[in-house]
């Protein structure tokens, strides 16, 4: 149990998937302007993270097993139909869910945190609720991430920024002192 | 679509398209392994490699693929071709494959590569599908560059492991590290758009210079 608790801990904040590892960046930058969408894609990101894990779990132990060499290409196939599958189902049992996540469900297919986390996964070994606390704790290091990030870019619009860091500057200078930050965790846990 | 010609279509991506600096795309890899010139080569080659095979394979196959499935074969060859690359590199530079880790994988999630193939070789010739990937790829690594050398000579004091300024220069070690990569980033953005503002404001005034002459002659 106590493995369990340092994994998700060291995938949420020790190995930040954003600030420590730059997976999903592409939200990290696109949907992080406005607090409220920024924890919505969060939790979006944590379902099908969690999914993804069982998924690539499952495939890993029964599948690919006899031919590694189709690792890649199944995992992106798996995950590209996930998304989809997982769209059609909210669609169908929770239309006010669906509405609230609109355009960012799709999107979670081209988001590299996805398959970043089916590839680490396999290559540590994980078993199912390893790879489960991993995933749950990856998901919550990118709502922590991209909430931050939003926190300080909706300040930071009422502040007097020079013209010429207005823009994706400004956020990348942002995310390098919100990853210092991180760093500090660094010690946590090193020894499992 | 506006029409180009081939040298346009080569030297387009290198700099005044650049996938890093100026589109965005493909940042992962561009922050996560750039914390050597070594690494930096090695990502951009590899990523060479899989733009310019999937460029030309898509370019042959594109009378043949149906448009409601496109993304999804698109994405089914790049996976080929980063399946190829990994084993490659797995085989023939084991150290390199370790640092760059699964980040050769991720190569697939690179949206640099699947923007070429939905906004370009879909459409055009096999040779100009592979001119674009060529100059698309040179951009690439020359954004890589840019991140890996001036992190690995500030965070480690050396240039593809040569020792750059003697004994007693103390490295900064932030710069290997994560926050160093969003850092070095964010600086050559300000620096570009310093850069621009300038030759934009440069233009302005020689087109007010330009102006008053005409007015004085006309007066």
């Amino acid at each position: 149990m106590g493995d369990l608790v340092w994994i998700l801990l060291s995938a949420m904040v020790v190995n930040n998937f954003t600030l420590a590892l730059f997976l999903g960046l592409c939200p990290f930058m696109g949907v992080s302007a406005r607090v409220e969408t920024a924890l919505r894609m969060g939790l979006a990101n944590i379902f099908v993270l969690v999914i993804t894990s069982l998924c690539a779990w499952l495939l890993n132990s029964f599948v690919l097993e006899h031919a590694p060499f189709l690792r890649i290409i199944s995992f992106i196939v798996v995950i590209a139909s996930l998304v989809q599958i997982v769209e059609m189902a909210i669609k169908k049992f929770s239309p006010v869910l669906f509405q609230q996540l609109g355009i960012f469900l799709p999107l979670i297919t081209t988001n590299c945190a996805i398959l970043g986390l089916a590839i680490f996964q396999t290559n540590r070994g994980y078993g199912l609720f390893q790879g489960l606390a991993f995933a749950v704790g990856a998901g919550l290091g990118l709502t922590l991430a991209l909430v931050l990030m939003a926190s300080i870019r909706e300040d930071s619009e009422r502040a007097t920024v020079p013209s010429l860091a207005r823009g994706t500057a400004l956020v990348m200078i942002i995310a390098g002192s919100l990853s210092l930050a991180f760093m500090g965790f660094a010690g946590l846990g090193s020894a499992t | 679509m506006r029409e180009t010609t081939s040298t346009q279509d080569l030297v387009r991506g290198i700099w005044r398209e650049n996938p890093v600096l100026i589109q965005m795309l493909g940042l992962c890899p561009a922050l996560a392994v750039t914390n050597s010139v070594a690494n930096s080569l090695a990502m951009g080659g590899a990523t060479m490699f899989v733009l310019c095979g999937s460029s030309l394979f898509i370019s042959l196959l594109k009378k043949f693929i149906p448009h409601e499935v496109r993304i999804s074969t698109y994405i089914l060859v790049i996976a080929t071709f980063v399946t190829v690359a990994d084993m490659v590199l797995e085989a023939g530079f084991p150290t390199l494959h370790k640092a760059l880790g699964a980040f050769i994988a991720l190569i697939v999630v690179n949206c640099m590569i699947l923007g070429r193939q939905e906004a370009f070789a879909s459409k055009r010739p096999v040779g100009r599908a592979l001119l674009d990937a060529v100059g698309t790829g040179l951009g690439f690594q020359i954004a890589l560059l840019m991140m890996g050398g001036v992190r690995e000579i500030l965070g480690a004091g050396t240039f593809l492991e040569m020792p750059l300024f003697g004994p007693n220069f103390e490295p900064w070690v932030v710069m290997i590290l994560p926050p160093g990569g969003f850092l070095t980033l964010g600086f050559w953005l300000l620096g570009l758009s310093w850069y621009q503002e300038r030759r934009k404001k440069a233009a302005r005034d020689q087109g007010a210079s330009q102006d008053s002459n005409a007015e004085g002659r006309a007066a």
